[in-house]
């Protein structure tokens, strides 16, 4: 089956749940930004969860459907189209995504899944080394996606529990686990409401609110950067690293976000704003560790819903 | 060798705070080690200058403590580094003119010839602190004092391929097109990153590295 795009959104990518194995050799972990919300609507369509599918930011794509598919959209919200529901499109469709109002990234999943060839273990597009996905690049007009056919239908009425979902806002306070250099900035950091600046990309959040000066001038030796690594330079406005971090960092790190609050971050766009919260680390895989098991329950639940 | 959580999904492994090659036969032993026999749950084992940070999936059962318990079991088995775990690759480079316009300022802060100071970088055996910043791009430790050169101010745009590059106290090799701030003495032929390989990257921490000099003839043949 073919999905032509017709109108490619302000940048629309083909994402997975990222690289992993050779972060040792500089290549970005990438994937989606929202993994949870790439899973869901994998699942939502009878997919494998790591299922190739689209990463729509702010402004959404216009796609022609060749042949009749079963589609879910999930992550930020889209006008017009169900949320984290199977969506029936039927062949010569055109599938026309307004902007999009809440939220930054949706992601769109298709019954069969994206056909990709992977690089590098990963079929998602890596922007900067510009490999993966659609030939490395976000998607143009006219290109023409190629997606497996599967003849698969939701059956009965049935609706995702709200509460399977992350707490999306534009203002959420994000948990946290405290990073080596914590104690050498004071403890304003915890108390401030940052605002996303507008140098904010896959790479990583700048945040603006608060200043933060370090107490220390000791050097600091570079080592892995990961996602979710909260940083900050000399001048003291932090960053947060997202998907497409780099992979070594010297800046001292202040905090790293919990797996569980990523999709939280992934939703934010410049001028929305986000305080952090400490946790433990034994709470923060628990947290973990039941997200997965939701995720496994649905998986069951949706075995006769989707056939 | 100290551990510490980085997050709910990694571990950092420390060898210390002096970047060296004793520290860095260290990792490079380590890594061996976890990457022959990687706990369960290892996602990714990325080591740098004076770490080993493992990234793990943080849902399996037993969480950090769990974890933690594997990891220490597999360090236990790292071996003395031997004769032969190490590569040592030699990299050819076209010093100097087109290649490496800023040879001659490095060559007037070390107060060298350009000659001389094409001999100096030659010399070393480097030893790869890290691999990163880009794909593939390797992080020499070794430079000789001399050549120690601080970063331009106005970093370039887009930096070509190949291009050997002294950054303050390290050399590099950009793996591919990037902008950069390190002063570019020479360009190489190699290719040092490669995404159609199994393990894309030419170099990987804890090898040795020494520079050839070619002639831009010997460049232009190279295959």
């Amino acid at each position: 089956m073919d999905i032509k795009v017709i109108r490619p959104g302000m940048l629309t990518t083909i994402q997975d749940l990222g690289r992993h194995g050779i972060s040792g050799t500089g290549v970005t972990e990438g994937g989606a930004m929202d993994k949870f919300a790439l899973v869901l609507a994998n699942l939502l369509v009878g997919n494998a969860p790591n299922k190739p599918a689209l990463e729509i930011t702010l402004t959404g794509p216009e796609l022609e459907f060749s042949s009749d598919a079963l589609i879910a959209i999930t992550g930020a919200e889209i006008d017009g189209f169900e949320h984290a529901q199977p969506i029936k499109v039927y062949a010569g469709d055109r599938l026309d995504l307004p902007v999009i109002t809440r939220g930054c990234r949706a992601y769109l999943a298709v019954a069969g899944g994206l056909n990709v060839a992977p690089v590098l273990n990963g079929a998602g597009t890596d922007l900067r080394a510009k490999l993966g996905g659609f030939q490395g690049r976000a998607l143009r007009a006219g290109d023409v996606l190629s997606a497996n056919v599967v003849s698969r239908e939701t059956h009965g009425r049935w609706k995702l529990s709200p509460t399977l979902l992350p707490a999306y806002s534009a203002s959420p306070e994000v948990r946290v686990l405290p990073g080596s250099e914590v104690d050498e900035f004071a403890e304003i950091f915890w108390k401030t409401e940052f605002e996303i600046s507008t140098q904010s990309d896959r790479m990583g959040y700048r945040l603006k609110g608060r200043q933060l000066k370090r107490k220390s001038s000791r050097e600091l030796i570079s080592s892995a950067a990961i996602p979710g690594t909260v940083q900050v330079p000399p001048e003291g406005n932090p960053i947060v690293l997202m998907a497409d971090a780099q992979t070594l960092g010297g800046y001292p790190r202040i905090a790293h976000v919990a797996q569980i609050d990523m999709p939280l971050l992934a939703q934010l766009r410049a001028g929305d704003h986000v305080s952090f919260r400490r946790i433990e680390l034994e709470e923060a895989q628990t947290l973990a560790s039941q997200r997965m098991r939701d995720l496994n329950l649905l998986v069951m639940g949706l075995q006769d819903k989707l056939r | 060798m100290l551990l510490q959580p980085m997050g709910d999904t990694a571990v950092v492994v420390g060898f210390g705070n002096v970047i060296g090659a004793t520290t860095l036969e260290k990792v490079r032993a380590a890594t061996i080690a976890l990457e022959a026999n990687p706990p369960v749950g290892t996602l990714d084992i990325v080591p740098a200058f004076t770490t080993i940070t493992v990234v793990y999936d943080p849902t399996l059962r037993g969480g950090y403590t769990a974890f933690q318990a594997r990891l220490l079991a597999c360090l236990k088995t790292v071996k003395r580094l031997r004769r032969g775990m190490v590569t040592t690759l030699t990299i050819p480079v076209c010093y100097g003119g087109e290649f490496g316009p800023d040879l001659g300022l490095v060559a007037q802060g070390a107060k060298l010839s350009e000659r001389a100071a094409i001999a100096s970088h030659t010399r070393p055996k480097y030893i790869v602190g890290a691999v990163g910043f880009a794909p593939g791009f390797p992080y020499l430790a070794g430079l000789p004092l001399k050549l120690h050169t601080p970063r331009r101010s106005n970093p370039r745009l887009k930096v070509p391929a190949g291009s050997v590059g002294i950054g303050g106290k390290q050399t590099g090799v950009y793996p591919q097109v990037s902008p950069g701030g390190w002063h570019l003495i020479g360009r190489t032929p190699l290719k040092l990153f490669n995404a159609e390989e199994v393990y894309p990257s030419l170099l990987k921490t804890g090898d040795q590295v020494q520079f050839k000099a070619i002639t831009a003839e010997e460049f232009a043949a190279w295959t």
